[in-house]
């Protein structure tokens, strides 16, 4: 029953949508792109993670958050804490002064291992907190503004402004979180360098899985009776309070899911990259977010999943060839899509891609007979 | 962290590290007044404010270097003139933008925050080429050099001081204009009610890009005085657009009184907390406790009550 349902799903427009996007991130880049460009790759997607979850938040239920960043780094800096650890075994670490325990520390004089490392000894400890850190803070976040109807602007300067908090005391505290060079030479992951090619390669393809499981989480909660509430709440909140619903909780809940998608990008960036470091974490970066997300579409899931791919491209691009454009296409990009496209790619794609499609129709069913016999193998 | 001093010593040691928190008071004061116009009355957030700022610093860097070059003699009014500057130069963009931008997305807050945010890169970026990566200073003028001794251990700065005096005037001039003037009536009365005012006979259209431009030109004056107390370079703005964010709301947004009084909350608190902790710690303890409060009231510190 349930499968069948899945297949109808998938026959649909939409499913073919996920489809395309699942053939070209697990077919056509890992066979066109070498291996260094694919971790690149593989970088961009962690960002989608977070648009995502704005996708969600913003799009969805008009919460604007400028404070994603917050929950990409506390996610990142859970993975690459146990991976520090990992790496600071007493034999690798052999000529510091207090062997086994993470170089920076060394280096800032500490000769204990601080209490709040003690617990990424473990993964499975670590894979709890890389989901856990992000949703309790948001939690936090959360209940303290929306439970006194607090919301819009301030909601988004308040995030802003506790994104700062964040990288100041990251870079402040050096001893503990190695300051402003972040947590750096991370390894092996139980014993598996993740540094080689092969490890590259199969981590972006878990990269992508994990993309996909919150794309698929995330298309749940948008076609749920919940997604409806959510956008009836962006549009006419107290309409949504009469009615009986308790808005601050949903509000709290998407926002916590949010969060955690961000948490997970910031670890699948962590294990993709190699280090994780405060300039992930603070106001740029978190306004950066939003920013893939517009592009893509505020209210498309998908769009955001391509939004995070096309900006972080051109802001490839350009940062090789022409450094000092990129700032100015980035500015001229925030206010065009703010301007101009309001509904970013997928609103154009609405407008003017669409209408092409229905009046090929051939072309559709084509489609719609490849999408068909990929997933029924599946399901026997 | 109070043991090792004596009591005058630690006595001076708050009125030093006090005047020291005047004078980042004056620059929050000075940005948070044209943030408070912009925010507070009209509801819109200019996240290029602290660019609007650095615009007038440069506009100021640029009158020294043309007294320094072509009248020396009269360099000791060289900041009169620049003020002035400051504030036209920045009034005509901030003009400019809001007939371009913003008065298309009044109805979206959200949205002029990023729309904004995408014009304080363009400015940041124009600054860079313009006038390089390097931060750049004036040489202040005779006059303004030196420090007043008050007692043997307490010493003030006459150009902290004269920042100080001119940023409590703007806030005076500003009080007068919005609270006392007919045209800062018109303001309000469109902030409050905009059919109701367009009804009276109020171009509301007008009034709001004068709005926009007035805090712009005053942030313009801002980064003027701030070239008095600090070297201007082209992402020093950013520096500071999130503290004056949070004055501006920690003060009640629509509140000038509460907006002086948490400038002088969060400057001190911040100066005081930096003799006896790190930096970095100061300034993560006091956002801190501001988000804290803002949490438990939302409204801030000095909230109007009006009926909606």
């Amino acid at each position: 029953m349930k499968a069948n349902m899945f297949i109808e799903w998938l026959k649909s427009r939409e499913g073919i949508y996920y489809l395309l996007l699942a053939l070209l991130l697990v077919v056509v880049f890992p066979l066109a792109l070498d291996s260094f460009r694919l971790n690149m790759v593989g970088k961009y997607l962690t960002y989608a993670f977070a648009a995502l979850g704005l996708v969600l938040c913003w799009g969805r239920s008009g919460i604007l958050s400028l404070g994603q960043g917050i929950f990409f780094g506390l996610g990142g800096y859970c993975m690459a804490m146990f991976l520090k650890l990992e790496a600071s075994s007493p034999e690798n670490t052999a000529i510091q002064s207090t062997p086994g325990i993470p170089d920076f520390m060394d280096w800032n004089q500490l000769t204990a291992l601080p209490w709040f490392w003690e617990p990424f000894h473990s993964f499975s400890f670590t894979l709890i907190a890389v989901l856990a850190v992000p949703a309790l803070l948001a939690f936090i976040i959360a209940v303290a503004m929306f439970k006194r109807r607090v919301g819009g602007v301030y909601f988004a300067i308040i995030t802003q402004a506790i994104a700062a908090i964040l990288t100041i005391l990251i870079i402040g505290q050096q001893g503990f979180t190695g300051g402003v060079n972040g947590i750096t030479d991370l390894r092996t992951l139980m014993g598996w360098d993740i540094r080689t090619d092969e490890a590259k390669t199969l981590l972006y393809f878990v990269c992508v899985g994990m993309l996909f499981v919150c794309l698929i989480v995330g298309a749940w909660v948008m076609r749920s009776k919940l997604g409806r509430i959510l956008l009836a709440m962006r549009d006419q909140e107290d309409r949504v309070r009469f009615s009986g619903y308790d808005v601050a909780s949903f509000k709290i809940f998407v926002f916590c899911l949010a969060a955690m998608f961000a948490g997970i990008g910031g670890a699948m960036f962590t294990l993709q990259v190699g280090f994780m470091s405060p300039s992930f974490v603070g106001i740029v970066p978190s306004i950066e977010m939003v920013i893939l997300c517009a592009v893509g579409g505020r209210n498309s899931l998908l769009g955001a999943i391509y939004g995070a791919l096309i900006v972080n491209a051109a802001k490839t691009f350009f940062s090789e060839s022409f450094p000092e454009l990129w700032l100015y296409g980035l500015g001229v990009l925030f206010i065009a899509v703010v301007l101009a496209f309001p509904d970013g790619l997928a609103g154009l794609y609405r407008r003017y891609v669409m209408p092409l499609e229905s009046k090929l129709p051939a072309m559709l069913r084509r489609g719609n007979a490849e999408a068909q016999t990929l997933p029924v193998e599946e399901a026997k | 962290m109070f043991a090792d001093y004596s009591m005058p010593e630690l006595m001076s040691i708050f009125a030093m590290q006090g005047f020291a928190g005047l004078s980042l008071f004056s620059i929050f004061v000075l940005m948070a007044l044209g943030l408070a116009i912009i925010f507070g009355q009209m509801g819109v957030i200019n996240m290029a404010h602290g660019e609007f700022m650095i615009l007038g610093a440069y506009t100021t860097y640029l009158t020294a270097q043309v007294f320094e070059s072509v009248m020396p003699g009269l360099y000791g009014g060289y900041f009169f003139v620049a003020m002035i500057l400051a504030f036209v130069v920045t009034f005509a963009l901030g003009a400019l933008v809001e007939w371009l931008m913003i008065r298309h997305l009044y109805h979206r807050p959200l949205d002029t925050l990023l729309a904004t945010w995408g014009l304080s890169l363009i400015l940041q970026q124009t600054y860079r080429s313009v006038f390089g990566a390097r931060e750049v200073g004036v040489s202040l003028p005779d006059w303004m050099m030196g420090s007043i001794a008050v007692t043997d251990l307490v010493e003030i700065p006459i150009n902290g001081l004269f920042v100080m005096v001119l940023s409590l005037l703007i806030a005076f001039a500003v009080y007068l204009l919005m609270f006392r003037s007919g045209w800062g009536r018109q303001v309000r009365a469109v902030v409050q009610n905009r059919p109701m005012a367009e009804a009276v006979g109020i171009d509301s259209g007008r009034v709001d890009r004068v709005t926009f431009a007035l805090g712009c030109g005053i942030a313009g004056v801002a980064g003027s005085a701030f070239t008095m107390i600090g070297s201007t370079g082209p992402t020093s703005g950013q520096l500071y657009i999130v503290d004056t964010f949070l004055v501006v709301v920690f003060g009640g947004a629509q509140s000038l009184l509460g907006t002086i009084a948490s400038a002088f909350t969060i400057s001190q608190a911040q100066s005081t907390m930096e003799f006896f902790l790190s930096g970095s710690m100061a300034k993560v303890l006091t956002l801190l406790f501001v988000v804290g409060i803002l949490m438990l009231r939302p409204q801030g510190l000095f909230a109007l009550k009006v009926r909606r």
